[in-house]
């Protein structure tokens, strides 16, 4: 039996009927197309699937679609302005933070969570911030650059 | 993976998610914050028939200070709403520690303190706590409501005094503004539960212990009190030796874990020295 959601996803408003079971990030990837928000692990730990939810990271794969009636959402694709990358990603593709790019996507709003909450973060914080998300390429050194890279922009 | 199907209901209010579950045909679930709840149904380790979706429930979220002077949380706040607040800072920052080291940022804003008392996982965080805190956890259901002492609510590996039906509403904290705290975690280090957890709440001048409790997580089946090392600290100074008397006292007699990440014996010296530890670092200063 279909439950009627209705969500805004990076400023667009959706209507969907959804079986109760269908997890929101494949409502995200599946439904509306939308297929940056990642499935890595898909038991909760890897954070690839990391979207914002009512102005907090949350890991899609671990939500269902029907707890976020009425929510707004925020995932990778709706950072970039007007052909602009939001600094985040700006400071991913300036510091190599990125190799493959399967995390990534995850990285970016786990970091948008913390710049939001705290602006100008210590190396140690944001370590302490990117604890739900794996990267298998990088090694972290310079996903941590990257993040400092958008605290730094951000703040200027 | 996704869960089996399951019959899925919105309440708005306590009596409302109590009616829901009477009327269920086969298994009914409360659902707070899913992080326990969905990985197990996913998992397809539970398969409710019906699940109740109780976070849209506003009156189940709060944190304040009780005209009996206590600090009352609703059970729906968030592990992230505890680790920041400032009544709990003040009264029982205890809790805030222990919460700051759940799991991780994403979890933190989803997980309720509720849903994981109910829960009650040998590696979870918060029953430690909350039994050197002494809460109270106040349950509402089909007969009524109920205050339970944590030590009676947590009674073994994922399971607790709550009879069918039963919904947590309410964790409530004597103040303990000018105790000294600290939580302590050997941390898995892929799921992040403790391995081992160690609460720890003192009334102290200085070094001069008067009252002091000690709570253990993660090592045996379920959360408890070590009260063999409260009392080698209990009413003395904290010294060197009297730390140390206390780690050795830690863990006697106690059914300890024991799991393909860590043994029974390793867990045990881990909870020794982290004990050690913890002390020297809550009385250094
Ligand atoms: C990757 C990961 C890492 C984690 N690491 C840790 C950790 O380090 N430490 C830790 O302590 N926890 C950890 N957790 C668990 C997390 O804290 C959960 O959020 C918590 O255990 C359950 O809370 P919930 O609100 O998500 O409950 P749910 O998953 O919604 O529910 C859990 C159970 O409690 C019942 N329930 C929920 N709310 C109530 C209520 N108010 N009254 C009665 N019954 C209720 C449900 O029916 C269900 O049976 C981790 C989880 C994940 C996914
Ligand atoms: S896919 Fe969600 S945490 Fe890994
Ligand atoms: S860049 Fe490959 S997993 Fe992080």
């Amino acid at each position: 039996m279909g439950v009627p959601i209705k969500v805004t996803v990076n400023s667009r408003q959706y209507e969907a009927e959804v079986d109760p079971r269908m997890l929101l990030v494949h409502f995200l990837r599946d439904v509306l197309d939308l297929t940056g928000t990642h499935v890595g692990c898909d038991t909760s730990s890897c954070g690839a699937c990391t979207v914002i939810l009512n102005g907090k990271a949350v890991k899609s794969c671990t939500l269902l679609a029907v707890q976020a009636d009425g929510a707004e959402i925020l995932t990778v694709e709706g950072l970039e302005q007007n052909g602009k990358l939001h600094p985040i990603q700006e400071g991913f593709r300036e510091e190599h933070g990125l190799q493959c790019g399967f995390c990534t996507p995850g990285m970016i709003m786990t970091a948008y969570d913390l710049l939001q909450r705290n602006p100008n973060p210590s190396e140690a914080e944001i370590r302490h911030a990117l604890e739900g998300n794996f990267c298998r390429c990088t090694g972290y050194q310079n996903i941590v650059k990257a993040v400092q890279y958008a605290a730094a922009k951000m703040s200027s | 993976m996704f869960p089996a199907s399951f019959d899925y209901r919105v309440a708005e209010s306590i009596d409302e998610a109590i009616s829901l579950y009477q009327s269920a045909d086969g298994e009914a679930r409360y659902l707070a914050g899913g992080h326990s709840l969905i990985p197990a149904m996913k998992l397809r380790l539970a398969r409710p028939s019906r699940l109740i979706d109780i976070r849209p429930i506003e009156q189940l979220r709060y944190i304040r200070v009780g005209d009996d002077g206590a600090v009352h949380i609703g059970s729906l706040t968030t592990h992230a709403e505890i680790a920041a607040s400032d009544v709990i800072a003040q009264h029982a920052p205890l809790l805030a520690q222990a919460a700051k080291v759940i799991g991780d940022v994403q979890v933190r804003n989803m997980g309720t303190i509720g849903g994981s008392l109910a829960h009650n996982d040998p590696g979870a965080d918060y029953p430690a706590a909350v039994l050197a805190l002494e809460a109270t956890i106040t349950v509402q259901g089909p007969n009524g409501t109920r205050h339970i002492a944590a030590t009676d609510f947590l009674k073994d590996m994922y399971e607790t005094a709550l009879e069918p039906g039963e919904i947590i509403v309410d964790v409530a904290i004597p103040s303990y503004s000018g105790w000294k705290s600290t939580y302590v975690k050997f941390f898995h280090p892929a799921s992040r539960y403790a391995v081992v957890g160690i609460a720890i709440l003192a009334n102290a001048d200085g070094n001069q212990v008067q009252d002091i409790r000690i709570a253990y997580n993660g090592v045996a089946s379920c959360a408890f009190r070590d009260t063999a090392a409260e009392n080698a600290l209990k009413g003395k100074a904290a010294t060197d030796a009297t730390i140390a008397e206390a780690a050795n006292a830690a863990l006697n007699g106690v059914d300890v874990l024991s799991d393909h990440f860590a043994s029974a014996e390793f867990r045990k010296h881990i909870g020794r020295v982290y004990l050690k530890r913890a002390l020297q670092g809550l009385f250094a200063g």
